[in-house]
């Protein structure tokens, strides 16, 4: 693809199925009813001339330049605030509309400085284009009178700049603001001439002040006045890649514009289905990781973890890394070695990394990261629904009545989502929020959750089943859904339960903490609200009882008959960018890809046929389980790619003793991370711009991932693999990631009808794509559960055993912030610092003050596990008795204070409850001091100048 | 493999299903330890020692001990 911009029509497209037919400059058009008279124009190929107008936000008809005349009306309206009507004979071009558009336009140039040859917008420019469309030549009133070109730039956001110099104030990016990402940060302040853009108030910039760097403005602007620093730097992009972001799980499509192997911008595709053309601070801007200083290029290997890195060769750290698996297979046997699929890899990476676990390795100790954050949606949705995923597609959200968030924070976590979730809300959409933390989505500009449920934390099977307890007990349960769509014997078990007198509201309030009549008022309006919608996040699931609150949101959904059409569903929001997809490829030790359990004889035996291996019938180590082997003396090798375990596990000490043990730990990564320090062999990754491949997004949507560079390190992640199994003697021969694909599709029902070549003329697919669902399924068990009837579990809440007492009296929750991403070791290498340069401990104001501690200090946070200090945030955010951090800093290592307790299903770990005690401090603690010189010593590559840490 | 640690999830497992009415929670632990334990899981297990099991957690081991009798390749 060549460089064009996408096409922009100006006004947004209007879902009207009625038609209506007129005629602009002679051509006979037929669009929907509710198209402005501007967008017919545009997509039937005529341009008409704007400035304030954009087709991701609602006419404003402020520039008056969009002119235009119409048979029979008075006047020249704006054609972006008139709609289209029958038999309406429009004209855009004529002498009059030229001079009064030449007119406006003058206006404009008056005020603009004339710079068009040096400006980095230069030919990219709205307002240059427009000056030309309109055939101006000279500006009559000179350029002497006030005007706006002296006003300074803000150059406060790391990512672009604000040059007030070259606003026109035609409210685009206020608009965007408000309408696309929901913030509101933006104004104009003053009027008349003073009129000027403004972020947060008067004695704010764009940094300090509320805006959260999404990019929509940018995007909406139509001149230099918000630009892009790149563009300034390295100038105008000569041609654009449609790729798939690889932060979160939403999934959005981006334009990687470049220029030769150079990335300028990454602009939102418009034409993506997940995002809709919008983006988030991550995706959008936080791309220099890809380029950073600290990414290892050239293999390495050493004997030991206390001896310095030795680089070498491609070959040579391959043929290393083959005889290394082969003397540990020797020795132990197969089950002694194992490894990790990312969720930040691709379909075809995960699929290869497990398929050389189980085919080369020869155990099924393969695992994924999503063993520590969506496990229990896998088991939970499989055992309720029959499938291991979310009902809905994103869109879904635009027809819901009431939307139920529960441990989810998708303003920070997902956030093009939750721009689109709030526009939902401000359209009227009730909402309700179950969250310890009062987080952005509870109470936001134009948003107000109608019920926030502050529940303690490890309470949700407690609070899910008081919600219950109300809608069966007050005979608001669906019955006629029920009874077609559920297993009615099951639900009368399941409706006996929640009806006992110890699952009411009032029973439970000194458990929840919540108060009874909120969450009768809750169950009620969600249970009579109409389409009701549940979001849900690790909240749910990174708890001991992470299962079974997947399964009593299930129960949720049933009871009240919101699953099976747009607008309602149970809808995981996926952490990393390829959670759904990693699990989908057969990363789990006991299934194969489309979740077929490995002791399923005839599954199994479809792919020992196929790939030419015996394979191990028993199910293999989960990761937890790798690390207890490991310290136990029975596993010993240990493949990671693109994961990072030592910062993101659980009890670190313990993940540490667990690496340690090992004889061979391969780290295959773009750094040198935590993990990495007790690692033997280091092979350089790839970045998801180096490489082609598919990622699956939260809503089953599978996207292309393509390649827009070549790989700094010399090869994709899915080739270092193969040249594993190559050396190891497979026989693998792959040549694109297509033929991964293709394989996939062959061994795995759901994924029957994808395709690279479909992928790619159809933009996306979101499985099952088979016979039954030749197109995909956007909205799954539409005409029945996929496992038969739906399945009540009854699921009676279970505290913790993690308890709070006199030594640790504080519960500790973790969680992300919008500017980082996981261990943060892309986003911290990027300018996204500037919003989140540590981890800081949220504290309520009394357990502060009890603690003598105030905003900023240092504190001493401790639990069974270890201890750890950092800043902290004084905030009325938690509640009394909670403190709450992220995880996103090694020098914090948030999970020295997290334990081994985990989900009862699949040992996915409980993050988000933890005993605690905080006290002063002055400084690091021991730990954090040797951890300091552990990680420094460890990265030491010989012949080189001392690896720094990667702070 | 730590005994408590297995101890402690099986109990957690056998807790969990004990809302399904006594035998059908020892069938559903039994059939979920063999579903997502691995073998060397399953013998310490199964070799070690049983007596901080809960009775759920404890019959469900009878039958992940038949399961394993009857599959070779569940051997350690």
């Amino acid at each position: 693809m060549g460089y064009e911009p996408q096409a922009d029509f100006g006004t947004p497209a209007s879902k009207s199925e009625k038609l209506v037919t007129l005629t602009i400059d002679g051509r006979a058009i037929t669009v929907p009813e509710g198209t402005s008279v501007m967008r017919a124009a545009a997509e039937s190929g005529g341009s008409i001339p704007k400035l304030c107008a954009t087709d991701n936000v609602k006419s404003f008809g402020s520039c008056r330049l969009c002119l235009v005349e119409v048979d029979g009306m008075r006047g020249t309206p704006a054609s972006c605030t008139t709609p289209v009507m029958e038999g309406m004979n429009v004209h855009t071009q004529t002498p009059r509309l030229q001079k009064l558009r030449k007119g406006v336009m003058e206006l404009y140039i008056s005020d603009h400085p004339l710079d068009c040859l040096t400006c980095s917008d230069n030919n990219d420019c709205e307002l240059q284009d427009n000056a030309a469309a309109v055939g101006l030549r000279d500006v009559r009133y000179g350029y002497s009178g006030d005007n706006h070109l002296g006003l300074a730039t803000d150059t406060s956001n790391p990512y672009f700049d604000f040059d007030p110099s070259k606003c026109i104030a035609c409210s685009r990016c206020v608009r965007a603001c408000d309408e696309v990402q929901g913030t509101f940060a933006l104004t104009i302040e003053g009027r008349g001439f003073a009129s000027k853009v403004s972020a947060g108030t008067s004695m704010d910039d764009f940094l300090s002040s509320e805006c959260v760097s999404c990019g929509a403005c940018v995007q909406a602007c139509p001149t230099a006045t918000l630009q892009e620093k790149p563009m300034k730097e390295i100038g105008k992009p000569e041609r654009a890649v449609v790729t798939t972001c690889a932060y979160c799980g939403v999934g959005c499509t981006f334009r990687a514009e470049m220029r030769g192997e150079q990335l300028v911008r990454m602009v939102p595709w418009k034409d993506g289905k997940a995002n809709r053309g919008h983006s988030c601070v991550k995706g959008r801007f936080a791309w220099g990781y890809a380029q950073h200083k600290d990414r290892i290029l050239n293999p390495m290997i050493r004997k030991s973890i206390n001896d310095p890195w030795q680089e070498v060769s491609w070959d040579e750290a391959i043929a290393y890394t083959a005889s290394e698996i082969k003397r540990i297979k020797d020795n132990y046997g197969a089950r002694a070695l194992g490894g990790v699929t990312s969720s930040r890899c691709t379909n075809e990476e995960a699929f290869l990394v497990q398929k050389i676990i189980r085919a080369g390795f020869g155990s099924n100790n393969t695992d994924t990261c999503a063993r520590v954050c969506h496990s229990p949606t896998g088991f939970g949705l499989s055992t309720a629904f029959g499938t291991s995923a979310g009902t809905q597609d994103f869109d879904s959200v635009m027809d819901s009545d009431v939307i139920l968030v529960i441990g989810a924070n998708p303003t920070d976590g997902h956030p093009v989502f939750a721009s689109r979730m709030k526009r939902r809300l401000r359209q009227g959409a009730k909402l309700i929020v179950v969250d310890p933390r009062r987080t952005d989505i509870v109470r936001s500009p134009h948003i107000e959750a109608d019920f926030h449920l502050p529940l303690q934390p490890g309470t949700n099977v407690a609070v899910l089943t008081a919600l219950a307890h109300v809608i069966v007990t007050e005979g608001l349960a669906a019955e006629a859904f029920i009874k077609e769509r559920c297993d009615w014997d099951e639900y009368q078990e399941w409706a006996e339960f929640v009806s006992r007198p110890q699952n009411s509201p009032e029973f439970l309030e000194p458990v929840t903490r919540v108060k009874a009549e909120d969450i009768r008022g809750a169950a009620r309006l969600f249970a009579t609200g109409g389409n009701g919608a549940i979001y849900y996040g690790l909240g749910v699931t990174e708890h001991s009882q992470g299962s079974s609150t997947v399964l009593a949101i299930a129960n949720l959904a049933m009871v009240t008959g919101n699953v099976g059409r747009r607008g309602v569903g149970v809808n995981p929001l996926r952490g990393q960018n390829n959670v759904q997809g990693s699990c989908d490829m057969g990363s789990f030790p006991h299934e194969l890809s489309g979740y077929r359990h490995i002791t399923d004889n005839v599954a199994r035996k479809l792919f020992e046929d196929d790939w030419g291996v015996t394979l191990d019938p028993e199910p293999g180590l989960r990761i937890p389980n790798m690390l207890d082997a490991a310290v136990d003396g029975s596993f010993k090798l240990f493949y990671c790619q693109g994961e990072d375990i030592l910062q993101s596990d659980p009890n670190t000490h313990h993940v540490a003793a667990g690496l340690a043990a090992m004889e061979c730990v391969i780290v295959h990564d773009l750094f040198l991370n935590e993990t990495a320090n007790y690692a033997h062999i280091f092979l350089p990754g790839s970045t998801f711009l180096e490489k082609n491949g598919t990622f699956t997004n939260a809503e089953r949507r599978i996207q292309l991932v393509r390649k827009v560079m070549e790989p700094a390190n010399g090869y994709e992640d899915w080739e270092i693999t193969q040249l594993m199994a190559q050396a190891m003697g497979l026989d693998w021969n792959y040549s694109h990631p297509k033929e991964i694909l293709a394989e996939i599709a062959r061994l795995t029902p759901t994924f029957a009808g994808v395709s690279w070549e479909r992928l790619d003329a159809e933009g996306s697919l979101q499985w099952p794509v088979n016979e039954k669902f030749p197109d995909g399924a956007p909205i799954m068990h539409v005409d029945g559960f996929v496992r038969g009837k739906g399945k009540f579990v009854v699921t009676d809440y279970v505290p913790t055993d993690e308890k709070t007492g006199p030594r640790f009296p504080l519960l500790l929750t973790t969680g992300r912030i919008l500017s980082q991403y996981n261990v943060g070791a892309q986003t911290r290498r990027t300018g996204n610092v500037a919003w989140h340069p540590e981890d800081l401990l949220e504290m309520h104001p009394v357990d502060a003050e009890d603690r003598g501690l105030k905003d900023g200090d240092w504190a001493r946070l401790a639990s069974r596990a270890g201890e750890t200090t950092l800043r902290v945030q004084v905030t009325d955010r938690v509640a009394p008795g909670v403190v709450y951090t992220t995880f996103h800093h090694p020098a914090t290592q948030a999970n020295v204070i997290t334990t081994e307790y985990s989900d009862w299903a699949t040992n996915c770990p409980e993050y988000k409850v933890t005993a605690v005690q905080i006290s002063p401090s002055n400084g690091p603690t021991d730990w954090q001091e040797e951890y300091e010189e552990q990680a420094r010593r460890s990265r030491r590559i010989a012949g080189t100048v001392t690896a720094e840490a990667a702070e | 493999m730590n005994i408590d640690r297995l101890t402690y999830m099986a109990n957690q497992i056998a807790r969990a299903f004990e809302p399904q009415g006594h035998d059908s929670a020892v069938d559903q632990a039994a059939t979920h330890i063999n579903k997502f334990w691995d073998p060397r899981m399953k013998k310490t297990m199964l070799e070690g020692d049983r007596s901080g099991l809960s009775p759920i957690a404890a019959e469900a081991m009878v039958k992940v001990e038949a399961y394993v009798a009857a599959r070779p390749a569940s051997a350690w």
